[in-house]
């Protein structure tokens, strides 16, 4: 009988290989998280020695998407295609729900407060209180500031440690 | 500078009525967003500095996204526009050319500025524009916080003791006329309307009204009577503490347009 499934991905395959080095690349600004664990490669194209790479920023003022694409572009070339094209893209915006769950696991071991389920409508400061301790899981904290090092993280204090954490702010 | 097929397609009526809407936008983003980076290594406490450093990059990179959608529109590139024009060519309302004042005087217009912006952004999710419409999907995300932020500075500040609430009402007072100056109508104004690429100004202020007046007197403040509108800014009559910002922000520009930093 002939199967009208096809054959699963190998190794020789050039989607994959391009998922391969895309695992390899890392967001600059919060280094244990790849791209694909930030869910900001919207998808992987390839035409013979070409391969084209749609990513989705998380803040359109973040200052690292020029860093990301020259880090992709170099991986990809690695993997062994000679033109390789990362296109720049808000269509759909990024929004902190495509996260994988690899990648919230990471975050929580990192120290940083993995961002809970995004809420469409206004912002509402309720949404930031008692934000579990990524360290102790315990949710007597404070929000300390909406903004912290970098765009997508806020600054939270936790009651029981005694000390502030990081939240990765949910955005959508 | 050459357009796209898709936009020579479009009337050339059409055209100029989106490029008046996205240079007004993006302009008064570049400039709020240059006026709150004065905050940098400035702020009153590290997370009030760090705050309004963070919004600065916001507001910069949301003017650069407007003025890619204005090259797609036959426009000079986004740095051309930023520092090779001078302020007379500027199309910024008088609220966000403003030197940056006290704290309060930042904080309130701030929050002025943000809540017109969110009613701007809700309006055009659903503009007619695609490109436009697209982008405001995602940036109507990261404005949330900067009007949580402002309203949490207005609520904390309006009645944390008689200094910082008589702070608070003067600069009330001082802004809320260049604040309405935002919805200054344009000459594009009917052509932006009946193409469908945002409702009018006078909705959009209206909406603005119902969503600051609350907050204002919720925060213990007074709406000011009787304000009449500081307009101008959209056609390029500027108060000079504009030029002088522009003067600045320009300086390195000027002196070698190929640097890099």
């Amino acid at each position: 009988m002939v199967s009208t499934m096809s054959a699963p991905p190998t190794i020789a395959d050039p989607t994959t290989r391009i998922w391969e080095a895309l695992a390899t690349v890392n967001d600059p600004e919060i280094p244990i998280l790849s791209v694909i664990d930030l869910g900001i490669i919207d998808s992987v194209d390839v035409d013979q020695t070409r391969a084209r790479v749609r990513m989705l920023p998380t803040f359109v003022g973040c200052p690292a998407i020029d860093l990301i694409r020259e880090q992709i572009t170099a991986a990809v070339r690695e993997a062994g295609f000679d033109q390789v094209e990362v296109e720049v893209s808000f269509d759909p915006p990024w929004t902190s729900d495509r996260i994988t769950p690899d990648g919230l696991r990471k975050l929580r071991e990192f120290g940083v407060a993995p961002p809970g389920q995004c809420t469409h409508g206004p912002a509402v400061e309720s949404n930031f209180h008692q934000v579990p301790c990524p360290r102790c899981g315990k949710r007597d904290t404070a929000l300390e500031s909406l903004f912290g090092p970098t765009l997508c993280r806020a600054i939270h204090y936790c009651n029981t440690c005694h000390e502030s954490f990081e939240h990765f702010k949910p955005l959508g | 500078m050459t357009l796209t097929a898709e936009h020579s397609a479009l009337a050339t009526a059409h055209r100029e009525a989106l490029a008046d809407l996205l240079l007004r936008m993006a302009d008064d983003e570049l400039v709020i967003g240059h006026r709150n980076s004065e905050w940098t290594g400035f702020g009153p406490i590290l997370e009030a500095d760090i705050a309004f450093s963070s919004m600065a990059q916001d507001e910069i990179g949301h003017a650069q996204a407007y003025y890619r959608l204005l090259q797609d529109l036959g426009h000079p590139d986004a740095d051309t526009m930023a520092f090779a024009r001078p302020s007379a060519k500027f199309r910024c309302s008088s609220l966000v050319c403003l030197p940056r004042g006290d704290w309060a005087f930042s904080v309130v217009r701030q929050f002025l500025y943000d809540a017109a912006e969110s009613v701007r952004l809700e309006a055009l999710a659903s503009s007619s524009y695609a490109p436009l419409a697209t982008l405001v999907r995602k940036l109507r995300g990261e404005e949330k916080y900067h009007l949580l932020h402002g309203r949490t500075w207005m609520m904390k500040l309006g009645s944390a003791n008689d200094e910082s609430h008589a702070r608070m009402q003067k600069a009330i007072d001082e802004l809320f006329p260049h604040a309405l100056g935002l919805f200054e109508p344009t000459q594009h104004e009917s052509a932006i309307a009946s193409y469908g690429i945002q409702p009018r100004e006078s909705v959009l202020l209206e909406e603005w009204r119902r969503s600051v007046e609350p907050v204002i007197r919720e925060a213990g403040l007074r709406v000011p009577a009787n304000a009449s509108p500081v307009h101008g800014g959209r056609t390029g009559k500027h108060a000079p503490a504009l030029a002088e910002m522009i003067d600045a922000m320009q300086k390195v520009y000027r002196i070698d347009p190929s640097a890099k930093w």
